[in-house]
């Protein structure tokens, strides 16, 4: 059985405890990156991370990329989308097709 | 094209013929492997790109509800109230085979035998924003799950697909073109070498004709 987790700073993810979901919350870059550490281990099938923190992550999330689990999955946080997870899937596509062809 | 460095016997044109022969059903197999991962792979992306716009939407919704739950409620307040959640979720993944990239499927499990009982604290003394702030995170949790599994799926895709396509490649511009042009090569030694034993052999006979009748011809 895996957990979900959700990371990120503390006012955007505090409601997703109520969901049931385990919750990271991170000040800095430095602390969400020891908690990755955590999540590479296996246990987490989902891991939700606010873009503001992932945008700071951005090469150390590349590693997860092809890995089964954990899915990493950027989430707008409480400042607004920075649209980076739309970004992301577009980089899906062009890795795919060669360029974004659905956009 | 370059041609392989072979010796230009006939043992090395079978095997040659036989790499081709590979070479084309492979090119074949894989062409088709690319093809139907592209199409799986396309519908895919707009199911993300979907799933995740209302993700997007919902998460901004509770985000708003949020916000004015702490203008009215003191953080400790808030704190309190979601110190202690009820719910919790796991997920159960399966792997399944698709075209032969390995992807994830969830099965959600709630602990509480209601998958609504998420609110952690009694109405009293919250504003009724936490309730909705919370329920609205509630009602994107499954296309949430989804999401996950969708884009991980897109991103196992994605990379398998590129392989794939290299490797399509590869044997379309390079490997069949060199094994073509390396048994255009042989054969054509090999006839030349049959022509000159030919004209070998008729200048010979010419010689001994003339040695043994003083015939020429």
């Amino acid at each position: 059985m895996y957990k979900i987790a959700v990371m990120g700073d503390r006012d955007s993810i505090y409601g997703f405890a109520a969901l049931g979901f385990e919750i990271f919350p991170v000040d800095s870059v430095e602390q969400a990156r020891k908690n990755l550490k955590t999540f590479a281990d296996g246990e987490y099938a989902a891991v939700y991370i606010t873009e503001a923190v992932a945008s700071g992550l951005s090469a150390e999330l590349e590693f997860f990329r092809e890995k089964m689990n954990p899915a990493i999955i950027p989430i707008p946080g409480i400042t607004g989308n920075t649209g980076i997870g739309m970004k992301n899937v577009s980089k899906s596509v062009e890795q795919a097709v060669g360029s974004d062809i659905i956009s | 094209m370059a041609v392989l460095n072979v010796n230009p016997t006939r043992m090395e044109l079978t095997n040659l013929k036989r790499k081709l022969l590979t070479a084309r059903r492979g090119h074949k197999l894989l062409k088709d492997k690319r093809d139907e991962l592209m199409r799986q792979f396309l519908d895919l992306v707009r199911e993300n790109k979907r799933l995740r716009a209302r993700v997007e939407e919902g998460i901004r919704d509770a985000n708003r509800h949020m916000a004015i739950a702490r203008s009215v409620m003191r953080d400790e307040e808030i704190d309190v109230a979601l110190m202690m959640p009820v719910q919790s979720v796991s997920v159960d993944i399966t792997e399944k085979n698709a075209m032969s990239v390995i992807i994830p499927e969830y099965k959600t499990f709630f602990r509480s035998a209601d998958e609504n009982d998420m609110y952690s604290y009694g109405y009293a003394f919250t504003s009724c924003d936490l309730d909705n702030a919370v329920k609205s995170l509630s009602d994107i949790m499954p296309d949430m799950i989804r999401l996950a599994e969708t884009e991980k799926t897109c991103q196992l895709m994605a990379s398998e697909i590129e392989k794939t396509r290299r490797r399509v490649n590869a044997l379309e511009h390079i490997m069949i073109p060199q094994y073509e042009e390396t048994i255009k090569y042989i054969t054509m030694k090999l006839d030349e070498n049959e022509r000159s034993t030919t004209t070998r052999l008729m200048k010979v006979k010419d010689m001994m004709l003339e040695k043994a009748h003083n015939y020429t011809a």
